[in-house]
């Protein structure tokens, strides 16, 4: 029998949930009446005492009155202490058993409000999450926004600037209209002035020409009339004139097209050979460059057959050079590329050789320079007064200079005495001469005494024969004399000329030789 | 190099004769011919009144010179001294006169450029030629003397009309897509004419010698436009100097632009050498300043000048213009092309004491030259590359791409360069001062000195 109490059916009334519990409860209850009829092995008969007083002392840890004093010969228990006992234990029990239902009751409501809790906190952790997202949205938004309004700021800036230049510009445009304006307006008035005064004035000053006489055309010619015919003339020449000065402009035009091809013919060439030559060195693009260079010969064919430059004017031709031209280049660029990017150590090593070479060379022609430079500067910079420039001034060619005096001085020699043989034989050529005139007038007086002293008669004198004869030896002998003058004459005439030219040379070969060396000397400004 | 005594000249008006034999030079009222190389007075004539303007014609044997305000001019003749002419406008009054191509015409041009008269010396004959336009360069003669383009303004159109220099035929007369033109001029081969608007507009218009439009150009709008035009010798380029501080230079072939020069206030190119005047007034002692030195020198105060060579990046001094005035001095203003057409100088306004030289062989800056006052006049020697240039103080600046030398002109009571001329030989360089001229001939040194050098020995130096 289950005892409820009001308490009891109150509880169970106000959970609706709460029936299950007590339910339970009351399904509980009947184990511990059951445990209570297990729990009855607890006490027997032997036990009794020791029952009684552990009863006792767990009833008075209990707070209850006990059930049992140990004074009392009588083993009989104070059935009224016992009932009470029992009776305070059964409230103790429901007392727990209410609070325990309570407590389940409170903890089903706080697990009820834990669940709700956590549901809030859950929609809460979602809500936040949202509004997380919409603030990120909303400051990227922002943030765009900032950008725009920047560059509408910077645009903003660059219309007030250009406003600006505008009117800059509308101002000085302004300034200068209102100049102009005003310049013309005080002409205007000047006019006005003037118009005014001559209309007043009386007398009005010609305009006249008064010349002393009429001087004629600077060409000579004399002018013509008006015509049709000079005008068109005029208009001959004026066509003439520009088309004579098309005519030279074509012509260099058509000069540097033909320099300009003939370049890039040159070039096409050159690429030709270089991407020949280097074939075999490049075995896996064999077939590329053979395909390549049967391509070039095929347009080498085309271009040998039509060599004149005059086929290069068409504009497929012009296209072709040009096509072949690039594609050579775009050749040339990729072979380049490919070694560069094989890294060709031995081509590069040469290179780099190459390069410090000509770092070299280029550094010692800078010193060389700089040396030079600094000579020079020595020499327009020093300090140099009269005599020491006097001095300096020739001091490269003193050498030469004191050669060439010994040499004038041999020469000069050579020279008088060349001039005094000269006077000589002139002096003995007139001497010569004279004899020669003597020896003419002796002549001619023996033939004459011959002439006058022939006669038919064989017994001439022979006195006169010796005479004859003697004269007849002294002509002969002036004769080869005079032969062997002429020949020395002549002789000396010939080596007087060559000795004057040799001189002449010699002084012109000073001449050039000081100039230069005064040119290269700026000792003195 | 030799320097000549100093003459007297008024108005800047000295020229040499086409042929270089003489040099004309006025004072005053007065026209003085002398010999080039002797400096010898030949001839003396006096005009009525002081002489506005003076030309040679073109065979050397006639002087015109001009009068303005009295509205004359007097034309003078070298070979016949006692022959005179006389040519007065009139009421109209003369704004400016010039010789014709053939020498025996003159075109004055009356005031408020009502028309121009041509006055014939051979016949007397009298032609007008109407509406002739105001502006920075109205009349060109070709080089070879056959051809004048005039601008004109009809109507609020602008015009060019091309005549026959023989007896003034008008052979074309066409309109020009101006606005406002600015200024015409031939090219040296004659085939080609030039013609630009005025500052308001860039814009460049290339037409050939019978009157069609060959090209146009124009490299920007609405700011202010072209300041300069200038042809190279060889007719192969055409230079246009701008307000916005930049050459532009066209081939003749397509008429295109193919480089153009900037100039920036921080140079950084290494390959061009910057030339810096440098001057060096010289330490005056307490006991230099006796009575003895004072008199004899203004030596003494004379400042010497070198140049040094400065290395990259070199700051060049820049002036502002004033925005608000018309014309501001700012732009290239002054072009110039070597007898070669190897080098153009350029000044550019807002640096007025730089002068640039650059290589059209690669289209690239050559040198600068930093001087210590505003430049006043440059010109190119007409033989070889060389350029004279001056800054209104006693000094005559010479470069060469050999190097660059600085000359002292050294006179008494100083001499201020004003502006200078080459000989047409290029051996001799007249000077002109305020009221003075000098003439500088040069010796086979140095010539040598100043452009035989090879270039790699930059001369940095003063003779």
């Amino acid at each position: 029998q289950t005892f409820f109490s009001p308490e009891d059916k109150d509880i169970c009334s106000s959970s609706e949930c709460r029936t299950p519990p007590l339910r339970q409860f009351s399904q509980s209850s009947l184990p511990l009446h059951r445990k209570s009829y297990m729990l009855s092995t607890f006490c027997t008969e032997q036990n009794v005492q020791e029952c009684q007083s552990h009863i006792n002392q767990e009833v008075s840890s209990l707070g209850l009155q006990p059930v049992w004093t140990e004074s009392g010969s009588s083993s009989e228990m104070n059935v009224v202490a016992v009932l009470n006992c029992m009776y305070d234990l059964i409230q103790m029990h429901r007392r727990g058993l209410r609070s325990l239902e309570n407590m389940e009751v409170e903890q089903l409501k706080s697990s009820g409000n834990v669940d709700y809790l956590q549901l809030t906190s859950t929609r809460l952790k979602e809500q936040l999450e949202l509004s997380k997202r919409e603030n990120t949205g909303l400051l990227e938004r922002e943030r765009q926004l900032q950008l725009k309004v920047k560059s509408l700021q910077n645009c903003l800036k660059n219309e007030k600037e250009e406003v600006q230049k505008l009117q800059n510009i509308i101002a000085s445009r302004a300034s200068q209209y209102n100049h102009e304006m005003k310049r013309k307006e005080r002409e205007f008035n000047k006019l006005k002035e003037r118009l005014n005064q001559l209309l007043i004035d009386k007398k009005e000053k010609k305009q006249a020409i008064d010349v002393l006489n009429n001087i004629g055309r600077a060409d000579g010619k004399r002018s013509l009339w008006k015509t049709e015919k000079t005008e068109a003339k005029h208009e001959a020449e004026m066509y003439k004139a520009l088309l004579s000065d098309y005519d030279t402009r074509q012509r260099e035009l058509l000069l540097e097209n033909a320099e300009l091809n003939k370049v890039l013919q040159q070039m096409k060439k050159d690429m030709v050979s270089i991407l020949s030559s280097k074939k075999p060195i490049l075995k896996g693009d064999k077939y590329q460059d053979d395909g390549a260079q049967a391509d070039s010969e095929d347009e080498e064919e085309v271009f040998d057959s039509s060599k004149e430059s005059v086929e290069l004017y068409c504009v497929h031709a012009r296209e072709k050079l040009t096509n072949s031209i690039r594609l050579q280049w775009r050749r040339l660029k990729s072979h380049v590329e490919r070694l560069d990017s094989q890294g060709s150590l031995h081509a590069a090593l040469s290179l780099f050789d190459l390069c410090t070479r000509r770092n070299l060379e280029i550094q010692q022609c800078k010193d060389f320079i700089q040396t030079q430079q600094q000579l020079l500067q020595q020499q327009l910079s020093s300090p140099c007064d009269e005599e020491t420039a006097s001095l300096l001034s020739d001091c490269y060619m003193l050498q030469e200079k004191e050669r060439l005096g010994d040499e004038w001085k041999t020469l000069e020699e050579q020279r008088t005495i060349f001039e005094r043989e000269r006077r000589n034989f002139t002096e003995a050529a007139i001497r010569l001469s004279h004899e020669r005139k003597a020896f003419e007038e002796d002549r001619a007086t023996w033939l004459k005494h011959q002439f006058l002293n022939l006669s038919p008669f064989p017994d001439s004198k022979k006195p006169p024969m010796s005479k004859s004869k003697s004269a007849f030896l002294i002509c002969e002998c002036l004769l080869f004399y005079n032969l062997l003058f002429l020949f020395t004459n002549i002789f000396i005439l010939e080596s007087i000329e060559a000795f004057n030219s040799f001189l002449s040379k010699i002084r012109d070969e000073n001449v050039t030789n000081f100039a230069s060396f005064s040119v290269n000397s700026p000792a003195s400004c | 190099m030799n320097f000549s005594e100093v003459f007297k000249q008024s108005n800047q008006l000295c020229k040499v004769s086409p042929d270089g034999k003489y040099l004309a030079t006025c004072v005053q009222y007065r026209l003085v011919v002398r010999d080039m190389s002797t400096l010898q007075i030949l001839q003396l004539y006096t005009c009525l009144d002081q002489i506005s303007h003076m030309d040679w014609s073109s065979d050397s044997l006639f002087i015109l010179c001009a009068m303005y305000k009295r509205g004359l001019v007097q034309v003078w003749s070298l070979e016949q001294p006692d022959w005179h002419c006389k040519i007065d406008e009139g009421s109209i009054g003369l704004l400016s006169s010039r010789w014709s191509p053939d020498g025996r015409h003159i075109l004055n041009t009356t005031e408020f450029h009502l028309r121009i008269t041509v006055w014939s010396l051979c016949t007397k004959a009298v032609s007008y030629i109407k509406y002739p336009k105001a502006c920075q360069k109205g009349i060109d003669f070709s080089r070879d003397g056959c051809y004048m383009a005039l601008a004109e303004r009809r109507d609020c159109k602008d015009y060019v009309s091309v005549f026959v220099c023989d007896d003034w035929h008008l052979l074309r007369h066409f309109e020009t897509e101006t606005q406002d033109l600015g200024g015409l001029e031939w090219s040296p081969n004659g085939c080609v004419l030039a013609v630009w608007d005025s500052c308001l507009e860039y814009k460049v218009l290339l037409y050939s010698l019978d009157g069609r439009l060959l090209s146009t150009y124009s490299a920007y709008e609405w700011s202010l436009g072209v300041k300069t035009v200038t042809w190279s010798p060889s007719s192969q380029f055409l230079a246009i100097g701008s307000y916005d501080e930049k050459v532009r230079v066209l081939n003749h072939i397509t008429w295109k632009k193919i480089t153009q020069f900037e100039h920036p206030a921080t140079i950084n190119n290494t390959k061009a050498v910057v030339y810096k005047e440098v001057e060096r007034r010289p330490a005056v002692g307490a006991d230099d300043l006796s009575l003895h030195n004072i008199t004899i020198g203004t030596t003494l105060f004379n400042t010497q000048s070198k140049y040094e060579i400065c290395p990259p990046p070199v700051q060049i001094p820049v002036v502002k213009p004033d925005p608000d005035r018309a014309n501001p001095k700012i732009g290239v203003s002054t072009l110039a092309f070597s007898s070669d057409s190897r080098y153009l100088a350029t000044k550019n306004d807002n640096m007025a004491s730089v002068v640039w030289v650059w290589d059209m062989q690669n289209m690239s800056l050559e040198a600068v030259l930093e001087q210590c006052s505003a430049v006043r006049c440059f010109q190119w020697d007409p033989r070889r590359p060389r350029l004279a240039l001056c800054t209104g103080n006693s000094k005559l600046y010479l470069w060469s791409p050999a190097g660059c030398v600085s000359v002292e002109v050294p006179t008494e009571g100083g001499f201020q360069v004003q502006s200078l001329n080459w000989h047409c030989s290029g051996d001799s360089l007249i000077l002109l001062g305020k009221e003075q001229l000098l003439k500088l001939t040069e010796t086979q040194r140095t010539l040598e000195y100043t452009s035989g050098l090879p270039s790699h020995t930059h001369l940095a130096g003063n003779v």
